[in-house]
C-alpha cells in the first residue's frame, strides 16, 4: 500500500504529531459491542457454571478442571440465578455474533483483512519480532500496519471467537445440531472447550489492555474517536 | 469522606441493581425471540435424537421434584391419565390402557438445563398416538401437561409434542418407572431440556393458547429445546 497524505485532524491542530485516521467507525463500533457483549457473556457464563460446576457425563469420569465444584465470586457473575444468567447469555449472543459478522464483513469488503490475517509467510517475521521484544535483536523489524505478532494475536482472537460461538451452539442445541456437538467430542466436551475459551479470552483481554496502556496509550483514544496521535503512526 | 464514599457505593449499587431490574422485560422479550428461533428455525419435527447402546447408560440419573417429599399416589390402582381440551373424544386412560398402545423404547442422552447429562433407556407410548386416539381437533396448537407434584406443569408446542420421540414413559431402564423419576407416568423427549418433561402426570390438555409452566413462568426459556 502507498502512503496517503494524512487527513486533517478534526479539531484544532495539536502541537505534536499530526493525527492520522486509524479506525473506521465499523471497527470501533464492533470493537466496543464485542467488548461489552463478551464481558456479559463471560459473567453470565460464570453464573451458569455455578449450576453444575464439573464436566463429564453424570457419574464420571470428569475432565480435569481446577474449578471443579467451585463458585466464582459474586462480582464476576451476572444474572443472579440460572434462569436470569441464561437469559443474559442468550441475549448477548445476538450483539456478539452480529458484531463479529459485521467486523469480518468490513474486513473482507475493505480489504483490510490483508493487514490483519496471519499467514505462513508471517512466521519468519513473527520470530524476528519476538527476538526484538526479547532484546535479542536491536532494531525494530520493518512492518506494515500491524507487525506479525499483532497479526497472529488478532487472527487468533477471531478464531477463538468463532470457536466459542460454535461450541456454544453445540451446547445450546446438542440434538438439533448433533453433528456440531459430535465435532467437538460430544455435549460435555463441548461444554469443556466453551469453558476453556473463557480463560483464553480473559488472558487475551488482560494482555491486550496492559499493552495498550504500557506501550501505546493513544491507541485507546484511536479506538474511540478513530484518530491516532501517538508514537506509532501508520507504517504502511 | 467515608460517609460520602459509602453513599456513592450504595448509590452505584442501587443504580446497578435497578438498571439490571429494568433489563428484565427486555431479557424476557429476547428469550421469546430465542424460543421462536429454537422452535421455527432449529427444531425439526422429523430429525431424531441419536440413540445409544444400553451398555452406554450412565449410572447416576438424579431425581428432581418440587414437592418437599417424593410425590406418591395414595391409591396407584385408581390413577388415570385424563386427556381433554380440544379433542373429539376425551379419555381416562389407565396404565394398562397405555401399555396396550404402540410402544416406543429408546436409549438417549438426557440434557439438564444445569449442564449435566446422562444416558438412560425409556419405554412408553408416543404422545402422537394418544392424540390420534382422542381425535385431536384442528384448533389445537399446544399441549398442557399437569402433575400431582405440587402443581408442577409444562406447556408444549404441538410440533414438539407430536415428535416421534416424544413419549409418555411408564418404564425406565427395562423396569417400571421408579417413583423417584415420575411414576406412574412422565413425559419424555430427547429433544427437550429435563424441566420440560413433566413427571407424575395426571392430565394432558390440548389448547389453542400457549400454556405457561412451573419454571417457564419464573423466567426459564419456554421452548427449552436441545
Amino acid at each position: 500500500m502507498t502512503v496517503a497524505p494524512p487527513p486533517a485532524p478534526p479539531g484544532p491542530p495539536g502541537p505534536k504529531a499530526p493525527a492520522v485516521k486509524r479506525h473506521h467507525w465499523i471497527v470501533r463500533l464492533t470493537h466496543w459491542t464485542t467488548f461489552v457483549s463478551l464481558l456479559g457473556m463471560i459473567m453470565s457464563g460464570l453464573q451458569i457454571y455455578s449450576a453444575y460446576a464439573r464436566f463429564g457425563e453424570r457419574g464420571g469420569p470428569y475432565y480435569y478442571n481446577a474449578f471443579q465444584d467451585r463458585q466464582f465470586p459474586a462480582f464476576s457473575r451476572l444474572g443472579g440465578w440460572l434462569a436470569g444468567a441464561l437469559n443474559w447469555h442468550f441475549a448477548f449472543m445476538w450483539p456478539f455474533i452480529t458484531g463479529g459478522l459485521l467486523y469480518l464483513s468490513y474486513l473482507a469488503y475493505s480489504g483490510e483483512w490483508r493487514s490483519l490475517l496471519f499467514r505462513p509467510r508471517d512466521i519468519r517475521g513473527a520470530i524476528e519480532m519476538q527476538k526484538y521484544y526479547l532484546r535479542l535483536r536491536k532494531d525494530h523489524p520493518p512492518q506494515g500496519k500491524h507487525n506479525p505478532l499483532q497479526k497472529l494475536a488478532y487472527t487468533f482472537i477471531v478464531v477463538l471467537g468463532a470457536l466459542s460461538v460454535l461450541t456454544g451452539f453445540a451446547i445450546y442445541k446438542p440434538t438439533q445440531l448433533s453433528w456440531l456437538t459430535a465435532l467437538f467430542g460430544g455435549f460435555q466436551a463441548a461444554r469443556y472447550w466453551h469453558f476453556w475459551a473463557v480463560w483464553i479470552f480473559t488472558g487475551f483481554l488482560v494482555v491486550h489492555v496492559i499493552l495498550v496502556f504500557v506501550v501505546d496509550p493513544p491507541s485507546l483514544r484511536a479506538m474511540i474517536t478513530g484518530w491516532y496521535r501517538g508514537r506509532f503512526p501508520s507504517h504502511d | 469522606m467515608t460517609d460520602r464514599r459509602g453513599f456513592l457505593r450504595l448509590a452505584a449499587g442501587a443504580g446497578g441493581a435497578s438498571l439490571l431490574a429494568a433489563c428484565r422485560p427486555i431479557l424476557l422479550d429476547v428469550s421469546r425471540l430465542n424460543d421462536w428461533v429454537g422452535e421455527k428455525v432449529l427444531f425439526s419435527p422429523r430429525r431424531l435424537a441419536r440413540q445409544y447402546d444400553v451398555s452406554e447408560r450412565t449410572a447416576h440419573l438424579p431425581s428432581y421434584f418440587i414437592s418437599p417429599t417424593t410425590p406418591m399416589l395414595k391409591d396407584p390402582a385408581a390413577w388415570r391419565l385424563r386427556v381433554d381440551g380440544l379433542v373429539r373424544r376425551p379419555q381416562e386412560l389407565s396404565l394398562d390402557d397405555l401399555r396396550a398402545m404402540p410402544r416406543t423404547s429408546y436409549t438417549v442422552k438426557h440434557h439438564c438445563v444445569e449442564g449435566w447429562s446422562a444416558i438412560a433407556t425409556w419405554h412408553g407410548v408416543p404422545v402422537s398416538a394418544v392424540a390420534e386416539r382422542c381425535e385431536m381437533l384442528p384448533g389445537a396448537r399446544y399441549v398442557r401437561f399437569d402433575s400431582f407434584d405440587s402443581g408442577y406443569s409444562n406447556g408444549w408446542d404441538l410440533a414438539s409434542a407430536m415428535h416421534p420421540q416424544t413419549i409418555l414413559a411408564y418404564g425406565m431402564n427395562d423396569n417400571p418407572l421408579p417413583v423417584a423419576h415420575g411414576a406412574p407416568l412422565r413425559l419424555y423427549s430427547p429433544t427437550k431440556l429435563g424441566y420440560k418433561m413433566t413427571k407424575y402426570l395426571v392430565s394432558m390438555t390440548f389448547t389453542a393458547d400457549r400454556p405457561g409452566g412451573y419454571w417457564e413462568d419464573q423466567g426459564y426459556p419456554w421452548f427449552g429445546g436441545v
